[in-house]
């Protein structure tokens, strides 16, 4: 319910609307401020004062997922928590986004056994994953930067 | 996937008050997604009004099924689960694998290899600390400790980075020694660091020391009696700020901790701000015995000689059809300990950490249990809970330093 | 090894009938179930182990029955030593007390063997699944459940793994 649905595809129009939009949303992207295990502790690097994510226009870390467009799935992902992590993804407005953070978000890791869900794509849609057992801070940020470019080449016709 | 599972009043009807059922107090969910449970812990309140009658913990959403997964790996492979176990406490989780493996196999470490692993899981303890002063110090309102000590942890990663090639899930400390002697530049940086910190600790006691909203919110709050702690089985910090003078460091010493000189803090108002000076101090004592480790660091090797454990040194293996033998027999199947059972220990920064081995004779662990400490800290928070306001549980699950990942498993 | 340990060790022998194992300088004491509650109480209250640091079990599955052992490590912080007790149990017909009224840590570590093991504390005040979901089925520990490994999606069988794996929306 935003500007998509109003504008639909118009054209010529549109596509300096679009690049307003994104640039937007790319800029302000606010994180929920959620995390499970080990790639937390990194992510909350990621934040600090070393490498400050804020540069970015990420340093408002949201509680709650109503006030959030993007989920760092930062850890792994048991089977008692997925349906939590399901609910939360549903709470968020759309437009969303959603990082798996780290070897065990993507696809399970070294955990392969009966608590572990093999990759959180199983209950929830991945935009971008981060490679790592955690990943170093700059992979955190180079991972939301090719969030931005993806969203940066977002058409507003697809979201409609 | 499963659905969220309703849970109806009546399945926890033994644990709340019959006031819960009128309606007079009430029942509120906090967590798992909570920005102060420091993970994914889940607190069922009654509240009355804003007093917290009573506390119901839920763990077990970070469950991995480590141990169960240990029983299929070898031990070398099982090694690496270890580190995610207690992700703040990496090195102290493979040394105290390590150590039960040894016992276990009866196997000897160098003496270098025993100092370094003193020095690193001081570390480590150092590093854990100042992250426990950060998000701690966050969740009272004070975000520039967060900063700092953040800042300082850094150059701690760094120094793991160096030597093992990993920030944090290190598994550089193995069964009979370490993985590999450490560069040149370890020992410089190490001393920059330990010159560069006492500083840096005092920094953190002028913002939180004698600051009237950090003690307001941490003064007799959370008071648990040293009683309590030895029948709730509290060990480390929280029980040395109980008044229990009780370290495993001295009291059953491991890798030549008795031959350092260090005092070990304690304090006896047993609430949220003795716990913080506890730590604090304790940050002070590990640089003593890091410096202590570095300045009689021994030369020689850093792994055992006991070939049927160990495997042997790369160079080797050009030469000796011996060790090729042995190289070849520990990369795939992996050493079998002799069968029986042991139960190793360690002072984690949180406590009390062991581990429970059995071995049946074969390459694989037939029981890996790990005692950790965050599982009965957190069995405690209840009570230390009843009777104070919502706003301070968030200051008490701070200032128990619970990780997730070491409560579940 | 201490004086006191072996006292402890030769009085509980002699009065509660256990056996004795010595490996690695650790003392177990393997005590029947109906007695674990006794045992419990004798060694906190007359020899000063005041602690109770862990409750686990082991399954042996299916070489012995009965086949579980319960676990229990106690440490004396006056004395400064440890002992370990087992107690071989069964799951079917158990006997086994809970030591809760004696170390009231005990509660959560009943709860988590009886989660992963299913075994069953008698008198237990909260005997619920501690880290499994409450609606789990099985016990995850016991060696008769499976690990639960999942094929792992390599290039070479992806599009076999892709056609089962969910495929979630928004």
């Amino acid at each position: 319910m935003g500007i998509e649905q109003k504008a639909g595809d118009l054209g010529v129009v549109t596509t300096t609307l679009e690049k307003a939009v994104n640039w937007g949303r790319t800029n302000s992207m606010w994180p929920i401020l959620f995390g499970l295990a080990c790639c937390a502790i990194e992510m909350m690097g990621a934040q600090a004062s070393n490498n400050d994510l804020s540069r970015f226009g990420m340093e408002l870390n949201r509680a709650s997922p109503r006030q959030s467009d993007l989920m760092f799935v930062a850890g792994r992902v048991s089977r008692k928590m997925a349906p939590v992590v399901r609910r939360l993804y549903d709470q968020m407005p759309a437009p969303k986004w959603v990082i798996a953070i780290g070897d065990c978000a993507s696809c399970g890791g070294v955990f392969n056994n009966y608590a572990i869900l093999q990759g959180v794509d199983e209950i929830i849609p991945v935009n971008v994953y981060i490679a790592g057992c955690p990943p170093r801070p700059e992979a955190i940020i180079h991972g939301v930067l090719t969030l931005h470019e993806n969203v940066r080449k977002e058409r507003i016709k697809d979201w409609a | 996937m499963t659905d969220i599972r309703e849970v109806s009043v009546n399945e926890l009807r033994h644990l709340v008050s019959d006031r819960a059922l009128t309606g007079e107090t009430m029942l509120l969910n906090m967590g798992p997604q909570h920005p102060s449970t420091h993970g994914v812990l889940r607190l069922l309140l009654e509240l009355d009004g804003e007093i917290v009658v009573n506390m119901i913990p839920d763990i077990g959403f970070l469950h991995t099924g480590v141990e169960k997964t240990c029983e299929s790996k070898n031990y070398m492979q099982s090694e690496v689960l270890t580190d995610r176990l207690d992700y703040l406490n990496p090195m102290g989780n493979n040394m105290v694998y390590c150590m039960a493996i040894e016992k276990l196999a009866e196997l000897d470490v160098p003496e270098r290899a025993q100092a370094l692993r003193v020095i690193l899981v001081e570390l480590q303890r150092i590093s854990s600390h100042l992250l426990w002063l950060g998000t701690s110090g966050l969740d009272v309102g004070a975000m520039s400790t967060f900063l700092y000590c953040m800042r300082e942890r850094e150059v701690i990663l760094d120094i793991f980075e160096m030597v093992s090639g990993q920030r944090m899930m290190t598994t550089y400390i193995r069964p009979g020694g370490l993985w590999r002697d450490v560069p040149a530049e370890f020992e410089p940086a190490v001393r920059s660091f330990i010159d560069y910190m006492p500083a840096k600790i005092r920094t953190y006691e002028d913002l939180l020391k004698k600051n009237e909203l950090f003690m307001d919110r941490s003064q007799g709050i959370g008071v648990i009696s040293g009683e309590d702690c030895l029948r709730y089985g509290l060990s480390g910090p929280v029980a040395r700020a109980s008044g229990l003078n009780h370290d495993l460091r001295k009291k059953q010493p491991y890798f030549g901790y008795e031959n350092y000189d260090f005092d070990i803090p304690v304090h006896t108002t047993g609430d949220v701000y003795a716990r913080y000076r506890v730590r604090v101090e304790e940050m002070t004592q590990s640089l003593r015995i890091i410096e202590q480790a570095l300045n009689r660091l021994p030369g020689g090797p850093v792994r055992s000689n006991n070939r049927k454990y160990v495997p042997p040194p790369r160079s080797e293996l050009g030469t000796s059809m011996e060790a090729l033998i042995h190289h070849f027999k520990l990369w795939t199947e992996g050493f079998s300990p002799p069968v029986g059972h042991v139960y190793a220990v360690s002072e984690s920064p949180r406590g009390e950490l062991g581990v429970y081995m059995e071995s049946d004779g074969s390459p694989k662990p037939f029981r890996v249990h790990f005692v950790t400490p965050s599982f009965v800290n957190l069995q405690a928070l209840p009570l230390m809970c009843r009777g104070l306001f919502i706003a301070d549980v968030v200051a008490i699950i701070g200032s128990i330093d619970i990780v997730l990942g070491d409560a579940d498993r | 090894m201490s004086e006191h340990l072996e006292t402890t060790v030769k009085a509980i022998q002699d009065r509660f009938d256990a056996q004795v194992k010595l490996f690695r300088g650790e003392y177990t004491l393997i005590i029947q179930p109906e007695k674990i509650v006794a045992v419990a109480s004798v060694l906190r209250d007359e020899f000063g182990f005041n602690m109770l640091m862990d409750i686990t079990a082991v399954d042996y599955f299916p070489k012995e029955t009965p086949r579980y052992e319960v676990i229990y490590q106690l440490y004396s912080m006056p004395f400064n030593v440890r002992v370990q007790l087992r107690v071989p149990v069964d799951h079917l017909i158990s006997k086994l007390d809970t030591v809760e009224t004696v170390f009231p840590v005990a509660n959560w570590k009943e709860r988590e063997v009886y989660d992963l093991f299913g075994i069953v504390f008698n008198n237990h005040s909260d005997l619920r699944r501690v880290v499994m979901p409450s609606d789990w089925v099985g016990h995850p520990l016991r060696k008769d459940y499976p690990l639960g490994y999942e094929e792992v999606q390599f290039s070479f069988n992806f599009d076999e793994i892709m056609k089962n794996k969910p495929q979630p929306k928004d």
